[in-house]
């Protein structure tokens, strides 16, 4: 068994240094890395390239690292609920590159899988398509993707373990497999690390040879951006 | 006139028994609570979960099981997770029989603008240019005319294009529409709605042909 684990966040985060490109997985604030998040704030690197579906909210997620200025390019599918992140872009403080969402998954697991660019029909006739190469096959038009190149991602599991084998839960996986293994270095945060052999191999969503550094997480506020809920009959 | 439960009502009604069914943010998430008696639908949120059930009773939210709003959801017997690309992958490869979505406006040759107006609100195309660039069966929900009272259903976008050519049918407060190639041809009436009122509110080119009937809702 090859090992994974680091001890901690500090350990897992050796090596991000300023304008570098990251990967953040995450669904609004569903299956965000958090305790990477909040190491990045702490570290105050800046110049930073995020390649994120969302951008948080003002108060959680990437907003903090926005509200301090460390980023200075977001590429992502979502941008609304932050006011923070509207404010920097109108005004031209922050670089934002927005792409479908489906596009922004397939260059992730286009690095993932070796492939440096991909075909696909989303966004041919607007303006995501200006100045991309198109090619018409069977009769339909579609635009011509790279792969992403990112020096990190920084990934939410549910469990792990030693190995760097990962399961998630729910629609907090989103993102997140797609990412593994799509930077030079893939930094992993579980809610639970066991030792290897606990976790069936039929039940791994993501294996561990597409993940560089494993940690348990100290704490996962887990916020929920939109609480809906009926009544009880 | 309807209102914005009608419009879902009406929407519900092209629901059929089988079908994998995409809703977007607005009057498409509606749909969901007029599913017509006897059929089996799934609903299908490109972050990543099939087979999507009512929001959870109070206390039993998990902040892991959120749709595509990100609101807390639960999820109903022979659901699955998946990740984006697979998600992605269902809706570019024709997997999802019918996508309900939202438009600020559509052009008479099935051309939607619903993510951008530019200098003022970029909130960014999430899902919707995967979704309109790939799903055979789109249907568009929205107001007929915006706040201003100047008509959504035009000869040509204003607005960034979302997708070209792909809307196919149009459901308004004030009319059931379907987008021809040459323009949107009128297939119903709203309750109480009259075709004047319609050719008053639409800019681009309206087809009718015989007498246009009013809809049945129930």
């Amino acid at each position: 068994m090859i090992r994974k684990t680091v001890p901690n966040v500090t350990e897992a985060l050796v090596g991000v240094k300023n304008d570098m490109t990251f990967m953040l997985g995450g669904f609004g604030l569903c299956g965000i890395p958090e305790n990477s998040i909040a190491e990045l704030v702490k570290l105050n690197i800046s110049g930073l390239t995020c390649i994120s579906n969302n951008a948080g909210v003002d108060d959680f997620g990437l907003g903090l690292l926005l509200q301090k200025k460390q980023i200075n390019k977001m590429i992502s599918s979502y941008v609304g609920e932050n006011d923070e992140f509207e404010r920097q872009m109108l005004s031209g403080e922050l670089d934002v590159e927005l792409i479908p969402q489906g596009t922004l998954a397939e260059r992730c697991r286009a690095a993932q899988g070796g492939f440096p660019a991909i075909y696909t029909p989303a966004g041919y006739g607007t303006e995501v398509a200006e100045g991309k190469e198109t090619r018409e096959f069977n009769g339909k038009m579609y635009v011509l993707e790279h792969a992403f190149k990112a020096d990190f991602a920084f990934i939410k599991a549910w469990k792990g373990d030693e190995a760097g084998n990962l399961i998630f839960k729910g629609t907090s996986r989103n993102f997140n497999p797609c990412m593994c293994g799509a930077a030079k270095i893939t930094v992993v945060e579980v809610e639970e690390l066991v030792p290897a052999g606990t976790l069936d191999p039929d039940h791994i969503h993501i294996p561990g040879i597409f993940v560089q550094r494993i940690f348990q997480g100290e704490r996962f506020e887990k916020r929920i951006e939109q609480r809906t809920v009926r009544k009880r009959e | 006139m309807l209102d914005k439960n009608g419009i879902a009502k009406r929407i519900a009604k092209e629901l059929q028994d089988g079908y994998f069914v995409n809703l977007g943010i607005g009057i498409p998430t509606l749909v969901a609570n007029y599913i017509p008696e006897g059929i089996e639908v799934e609903f299908q949120s490109e972050n990543g979960v099939l087979g999507m059930g009512p929001f959870p009773f109070e206390g039993e939210e998990d902040a892991d099981i959120i749709n595509a709003g990100k609101q807390t959801i639960t999820t109903m017997p022979g659901a699955s997770f998946f990740d984006s690309a697979m998600s992605f992958g269902m809706i570019r490869g024709q997997h999802v029989d019918l996508t309900v979505l939202g438009a600020m406006e559509v052009s008479e040759e099935g051309d939607i603008a619903n993510w951008k107006i530019p200098g003022k609100m970029v909130k960014g195309m999430g899902g919707a240019m995967d979704l309109v660039a790939s799903a055979e069966n789109i249907i568009v929900a929205m107001m007929h005319t915006n706040k201003a009272g100047a008509s959504k259903l035009l000869k040509k976008c204003s607005l960034p294009l979302t997708g070209v050519g792909c809307v196919k049918k149009i459901v308004t407060n004030l009319a059931l529409l379907e987008v021809t190639g040459e323009g949107f041809k009128l297939l119903e009436r709203a309750p109480g709605v009259s075709v004047e009122d319609i050719k008053n509110a639409t800019e681009g080119t309206l087809i009718i042909e015989g007498d246009i009937p009013e809809m049945v809702l129930s």
